[in-house]
C-alpha cells in the first residue's frame, strides 16, 4: 500500500531522525522525528518528491509544545504530517520559510499564538495580535498542572 | 416636527461598518441593492463617508482591535445618526461572544436604536428593520 | 528620490477610516512592494472549538466564512469521521456533494459580480448577483436559509432532500445553464475585459508552488489539483466531471476557469439528483457513538481552494485541538508576485482575482504619501482609478485589434 511504501522510504533515508511512526493508513502518514532533522527531510519531501506543504498545526500539551507540519502529495491525495516535539521552557526550530513562502505566515500565528520561535524566519513579526492581546501573551498556551 | 423627524424625513443613508464578521450579514446587505430586492427604491443608499450617513449598520462580533475603530466612527458620525445592529452576531456576539479577543456586542461599546437579528438576516429582513426604524423615528 | 505612496483598495461601500488590509507601497504608477495587515477579524475559533462539542463545532466553524460557509463543516466531518472511522450513506454522500456544488455556483457568482464591479462593469455585478439568487432561494428551500446551512453532522446530514424536491433543483439548474452562458459571454468575449485581464496579476507555476496555493488560483496557472479528484470523499468520485485548469495564470485565466467550473458544478449537481432517486428516501446518517482517541485529517474543496481540518480527540466529546486551515491563507500571500510591478489600477483586479475571503476583500488598503505621511487616496478612490483605466481602454478603441 502506497503509504507504507512512503513511510519506509523516508524512515531508511532518514533513519536515525525517525522516532516513531504514529499512523499509517490509506492517504493519512505521520511520523514523529526530531526536530533538528525538520529541514532536511522537509527538503526531501518538497524538492524531491514534489511534496506540497498545507500547514502546520502547533499544539501545547504536557509533553511541550508540539508541531504537526503537514504535507500533501496531491498525485495520491496522501496528508504525510511531520511531527515534532519541542522544548516546554524555550520551544524553538529552524523556520521552513527559506525554503519556500508557504510557511511564512503560519510561522508567525504559532509564534504568537504559543511563543515558539522559528529560527532564521525572514521577518517574524505580528500578524494577528496588534491589538488583539498583549506582548508577550501567548493565548493558545494552556496551563498543566 | 421636531428636529429629529425632520432630519430623517427624506431618504436615508446608510453606512456600514463590519466587525469581526463571517460575512454572510455583508453579502446580504449588498443583496438589498442588487435588482431582486433594490434597495434604491426606498431612497435607501450606501455610502463612502460616516459623514454624509444617516443610519449606521454594524455586523460582526466586535474583536478588541475593531472596537476603537468603532467609538471613533460612532464619534465622527453626524447626530443625529441611527445605529442598527444586524445579525446574531451584531446583537449579541453569537456564537462568537466566548472567543478571547470578543470586545462587543454592539450596544456595549455604541448606543443602538434597533437590531435586525439572524444568521444572516434575509434581505427582506434588513430592509424591513431600517424602514421600520426611519418609520417610527 | 522617488515618492513611494501607499495606495488604497476600496471596499463596494468603502470605509475610511478603515485600518488597511492591503497597503500598496507605490513609486508613481507602479506598485513596488505589499504589506498586508490583519487581526481585525481574528474570533479565536480554534480555540472556541475546544469548548464545544463535535456536534456544536459545525455551526461555529459555518460561520468562519459566509462564503465557503459549507466546506468548513464538510472538512471537518471529514476529519472526526476518520477518526472514527465512520463511512456515511450514499444518499448522505450525494447530499453533500449537493449542498457543496450549490456553493461552488453561488460563490463563483459572487466573485463574478465582484470582478465586475472591480473592472466599472457594474452591470456584470448586478446580473451575477441576481442570477445568485434562485441558488439562494433552492438553499433555504433545502435548508431553510440562505447562507449557514447546517447541513452536516457527524455521520450524515440533517436534513433529507426529497425526491418530491428534485424536480424543482432540475429546473433551477437548467436555468442557471443559461444565465452563466450569458455571463460567460459578457466577460469571456468583451474585448475591453480582454485587455483589463489578459497578462495582469500573473502568477507562474512556480510562484504557486512555491506559495503552495491552491483553488481556482493555482489551476488557472496550469496546476491541476482539485481535492475533490485527488483525495476523493462524499459522491465525487461517484460521478463523472473534470477538473478545470488554465495557462496563462493572469486574471482572465483566473475568470475563465471560475466560469468554466460553474458547468461541471451545474453537472456534478444533476449527476446526484439521478443518484439520491436510485438510493432509499431518509437514508441520510448512520449511529454514531462516541469518537475515540485518534487523529484525523480531513479536506475538502471550497469553491476557493482546499480547506484543510486536523483533529486531535482525546475521548471526550469535545476536540483536544483543531486546526482550521481556509484557502485563502496560502492563496492572499501570492499578492506578492501578481501586485507588484502593476499598476495602481491593475492591483485592484489582481487582488480579487485570488478571490480573498469576501471579508478580506471587504477591508482593502488606504493611499499614503510615503514623505509626507499624509493620506493621499481612499478607497472609492481606488476603485475610481480602476475605472477610469477601463474607460481609457474603451475609448481608446484599444483591444478592438
Amino acid at each position: 500500500m502506497e503509504t507504507e511504501a512512503v513511510i519506509e522510504n523516508i524512515a531508511k533515508k532518514f533513519i536515525s531522525d525517525t522516532v516513531a511512526f504514529d499512523l499509517v493508513k490509506s492517504r493519512r502518514g505521520i511520523i514523529t522525528i526530531r526536530h533538528t532533522a525538520l529541514t532536511a527531510i522537509a527538503e526531501y519531501l518538497y524538492r524531491s518528491e514534489g511534496y506540497r506543504f498545507i500547514i502546520a498545526s502547533a499544539l501545547h500539551t504536557r509533553r511541550g509544545f508540539e508541531i504537526y507540519y503537514h504535507f500533501s502529495l496531491d498525485t495520491s491525495g496522501l496528508i504525510l504530517s511531520l511531527h515534532v516535539i519541542l522544548d516546554k521552557e524555550k520551544p524553538r526550530i529552524e523556520s521552513l520559510s527559506n525554503m519556500f513562502s508557504a510557511s511564512n505566515w503560519i510561522e508567525r500565528e504559532m509564534h504568537e499564538l504559543f511563543g515558539i520561535d522559528f529560527l532564521h524566519h525572514p521577518n517574524q513579526e505580528k500578524l494577528i495580535s496588534d491589538g488583539n492581546w498583549a506582548e508577550g501573551v501567548y493565548p493558545y498556551r494552556k496551563e498543566f498542572k | 416636527m421636531g428636529f429629529k423627524d425632520y432630519c430623517f424625513r427624506k431618504s436615508l443613508w446608510v453606512f456600514h461598518f463590519g466587525g469581526a464578521s463571517c460575512n454572510n450579514c455583508d453579502i446580504e446587505i449588498l443583496d438589498c441593492l442588487t435588482p431582486r430586492h433594490d434597495l434604491e427604491r426606498f431612497g435607501i443608499l450606501l455610502v463612502g463617508s460616516i459623514r454624509h450617513a444617516d443610519v449606521l449598520l454594524v455586523n460582526g462580533s466586535i474583536n478588541t482591535r475593531d472596537k476603537d475603530r468603532l467609538i471613533e466612527l460612532y464619534r465622527q458620525a453626524p447626530k443625529p445618526i441611527l445605529v442598527v445592529a444586524i445579525g446574531a452576531c451584531g446583537c449579541t456576539g453569537g456564537i462568537f461572544a466566548e472567543s478571547i479577543t470578543f470586545a462587543g456586542p454592539v450596544d456595549a461599546i455604541i448606543p443602538v436604536d434597533a437590531y435586525i437579528p439572524g444568521c444572516p438576516p434575509k434581505p427582506e429582513a434588513i430592509i424591513a428593520g431600517i424602514v421600520k426604524l426611519a418609520g417610527k423615528k | 528620490m522617488s515618492r513611494k505612496t501607499l495606495i488604497p483598495i476600496g471596499p463596494y461601500h468603502p470605509l475610511q477610516e478603515e485600518p488597511e488590509l492591503f497597503k500598496l507601497f507605490c513609486d508613481g504608477e507602479i506598485v513596488r512592494d505589499i504589506k498586508w495587515e490583519t487581526g481585525y477579524n481574528h474570533r479565536s475559533i480554534e480555540k472556541l472549538s475546544e469548548s464545544k462539542t463535535y456536534d456544536q463545532v459545525f455551526f461555529l466553524v459555518e460561520r468562519i466564512c459566509g462564503i465557503c460557509s459549507t466546506s468548513h463543516p464538510f472538512a471537518f466531518a471529514n476529519a472526526v469521521e476518520e477518526i472514527a472511522g465512520i463511512e456515511i450513506t450514499d444518499r448522505a454522500k450525494y447530499i453533500r456533494s449537493i449542498i457543496g456544488e450549490l456553493e461552488r455556483l453561488h460563490s463563483h457568482l459572487l466573485w463574478v459580480g465582484l470582478a465586475g464591479h472591480f473592472l466599472g462593469y457594474n452591470t456584470v455585478f448586478m446580473w451575477a448577483w441576481k442570477y445568485r439568487e434562485p441558488v439562494l432561494d433552492l438553499f433555504e428551500m433545502i435548508t431553510g436559509n440562505r447562507n449557514s446551512y447546517a447541513m452536516f453532522k457527524v455521520g450524515g446530514v440533517r436534513r433529507d432532500i426529497e425526491n418530491s424536491k428534485i424536480p424543482v433543483i432540475r429546473k433551477v439548474l437548467a436555468d442557471a445553464r443559461k444565465k452563466i452562458d450569458l455571463l460567460a459571454g459578457a466577460v469571456m468575449d468583451d474585448p475591453v475585459i480582454h485587455a483589463r485581464t489578459k497578462g495582469v496579476g500573473v502568477l507562474t507555476r512556480q510562484d504557486i508552488i512555491d506559495y503552495a496555493a491552491v483553488g481556482p488560483t493555482a489551476r488557472a496557472s496550469g496546476v491541476a489539483i482539485d481535492i475533490r479528484k485527488d483525495d476523493p470523499y462524499a459522491a465525487y468520485p461517484l460521478v463523472n466531471w473534470k477538473v478545470i485548469t488554465a495557462e496563462g495564470g493572469d486574471v482572465f485565466a483566473k475568470a475563465e476557469v471560475r466560469l468554466l467550473e460553474m458547468y461541471e458544478s451545474v453537472s456534478i449537481i444533476e449527476q446526484c439528483l439521478d443518484g439520491l432517486e436510485k438510493v432509499r428516501e431518509g437514508d441520510i446518517t448512520v449511529k454514531v457513538n462516541e469518537i475515540p482517541e485518534g487523529i484525523g485529517a480531513g479536506r475538502a474543496e471550497a469553491p476557493r481552494g482546499e480547506v484543510f481540518h486536523f483533529v486531535v480527540s482525546d475521548g471526550s466529546n469535545s476536540p483536544a485541538r483543531h486546526k482550521i486551515r481556509a484557502p485563502s491563507y496560502v492563496n492572499i500571500a501570492t499578492f506578492k508576485k501578481s501586485c507588484i510591478g502593476q499598476t495602481i489600477a491593475d492591483a485592484t483586479i489582481s487582488l480579487a482575482a485570488v478571490d480573498p475571503c469576501y471579508c478580506c476583500t471587504e477591508r482593502m488598503a488606504a493611499a499614503y504619501d510615503v514623505s509626507s505621511g499624509k493620506r493621499i487616496l481612499n478607497a472609492t478612490e481606488l476603485i475610481g482609478i480602476s475605472l477610469k483605466r477601463t474607460e481609457e481602454i474603451r475609448k481608446s478603441g484599444a483591444g478592438h485589434e
